[in-house]
């Protein structure tokens, strides 16, 4: 076991973890943000992307001591009070989801893609949803969606 | 997975130390193929020692017609380094080449080259090269470094420290990439550089290595119909669910050709 320090979403939590405790596991077991999704547990499907110190990663293949000291923000501390981030607007305004599992992952990647590339071409943002897998939306509506932010946060 | 001990190392001295006292240790990197491989019960090191932090790893340097890389520099940076972008685009390519976003965010070079997964893209680059292996004891060639599937020259614990690739005239890097896992069903990285004409094809074989054929017939005359017919050896090819032995070295063959057009493109 090891005492771990995360700041998530602003806040810092000190935790006791076991080393081989994976941070999705701390993210959702110690802090109840289940927001943050596990979809394969295999590294594949994105569902559990969330922020470490500003870059998207997934927190499936992380441990959580290896984040110790890190700043972390997850789908729950994305957007501001009531006012929803661009690209969950732009979610919403081109109903990009359907069953809405991978919709917090497929947001953290968008956004950190967007801070990374503000004005994506249709190949840079097929190439940066590759990490993402949607079973059923289709990425017809997300790539609009990728878009539409690109727009908003102007 | 099971238990393990984590230790973050302070210093390569200090990671040397953690790894020659216990002797079931593991390095860890990026984690993007360790972690994996624990989750699966694969292996079962009794600690791991992070070195993915350690500055003395990282960086990216132009040092004597070489850019030299440190291992535990990640994808990412390479693929958006300035430096490297200029001196050496194809590598700048090949690390954009790399899985996703998210695996490039953590996956570093060191920890590729050490796993020397067969479809990996890294070793490509490194073959065609000529680059070299600096670890905590000593440096290797890159023709001695890889030995076949998930094989290479590194004792147990030698610690990958950077690596020094020759920056060539020109060099161009093209895959066919497996559309799920984005690793290379067949990738080659073509170089006109000081160590001649080199061909080195991932993903095909069992082992990166270098299409001899094609470098003799390009040395001789540097267009696309030398590579015409030429034969490439079937015994080592990879062959499962994917594709066949015959298939992948066809795609070995396009690949080369696409990287031999791609940098005669270039000036
Ligand atoms: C979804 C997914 C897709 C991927 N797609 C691709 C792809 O398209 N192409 C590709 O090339 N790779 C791909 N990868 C692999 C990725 O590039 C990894 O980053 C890489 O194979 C390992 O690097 P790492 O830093 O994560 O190493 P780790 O997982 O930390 O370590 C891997 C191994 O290397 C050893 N090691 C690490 N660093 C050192 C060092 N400095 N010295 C000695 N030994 C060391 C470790 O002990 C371990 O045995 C993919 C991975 C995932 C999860
Ligand atoms: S749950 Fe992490 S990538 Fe699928
Ligand atoms: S909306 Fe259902 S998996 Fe993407």
């Amino acid at each position: 076991m090891t005492k771990i320090e995360l700041t998530v979403n602003g806040t810092t939590h000190s935790r006791e973890v076991e080393d081989r405790a994976l941070l999705v596991d701390v993210l959702r077991d110690h802090l109840q943000l289940t927001g943050t999704h596990i979809g394969c547990d295999t590294s594949q499907c994105g569902c559990c992307t969330v922020h470490v110190d500003g870059r998207a990663v997934k927190s499936c293949t992380m441990l959580a001591v290896q984040a110790a000291g890190a700043d972390i923000v997850t789908i729950e501390g994305l957007s501001n009070g009531d006012q929803l981030h661009p690209v969950q607007q732009a979610f919403t305004d081109c109903h990009a989801l359907q069953c809405g599992f991978c919709t917090p992952g497929m947001i953290m990647a968008i956004s950190a893609f967007l801070k990374d590339n503000p004005h994506p071409t249709d190949d840079e943002i097929y190439h940066g949803l590759e990490g993402n897998l949607c079973r059923c939306t289709g990425y017809i509506n997300i790539v609009k969606a990728v878009k539409r932010s690109a727009k908003l946060m102007k | 997975m099971f238990q393990f001990n984590y230790v973050k190392a302070k210093s390569l001295s200090d990671a040397q130390a953690l790894i020659a006292a216990n002797p079931d240790a593991k390095l860890l990197s990026g984690g993007m193929t360790l972690i994996p491989t624990l989750k699966q019960r694969l292996a079962q090191p009794s600690h791991l020692v992070d070195i993915g932090g350690l500055s003395e790893l990282r960086g990216i340097e132009v040092n004597d017609a070489q850019l030299v890389i440190g291992a535990a520099t990640r994808h990412h940076d390479v693929a958006t380094s300035p430096v490297v972008k200029k001196t050496l685009p194809a590598l700048a390519s090949l690390a954009y080449q790399i899985g996703d976003p998210q695996v490039r965010n953590r996956g570093t070079l060191g920890g590729s080259i050490a796993n020397n997964d067969p479809a990996a893209d890294y070793p490509a680059a490194v073959l065609a090269l000529d680059a070299t292996i600096v670890t905590n004891k000593r440096e290797i060639g890159a023709s001695d470094f890889f030995q076949g599937m998930f094989a290479t020259a590194l004792e147990e614990g030698e610690i990958v420290v950077r690596v020094r690739f020759n920056i060539p005239k020109r060099a161009a890097y093209e895959k066919f990439a497996h559309p799920a896992s984005g690793y290379a069903m067949a990738g080659v990285f073509v170089a006109d550089g000081s160590a001649g004409l080199r061909v080195a094809v991932t993903g095909a074989a069992s082992g990166v290595f270098r299409w001899s054929e094609a470098e003799q017939a390009l040395t001789k005359k540097l267009n696309f119909a030398a590579l015409e017919g030429l034969p490439l050896d079937l015994t080592n090819m990879n062959e499962d669910i994917h594709a066949t032995r015959e298939y992948r070295a066809n795609l070995a063959r396009v690949m080369t050709k696409r990287a031999l057009l791609n940098m005669l493109a270039q000036k």
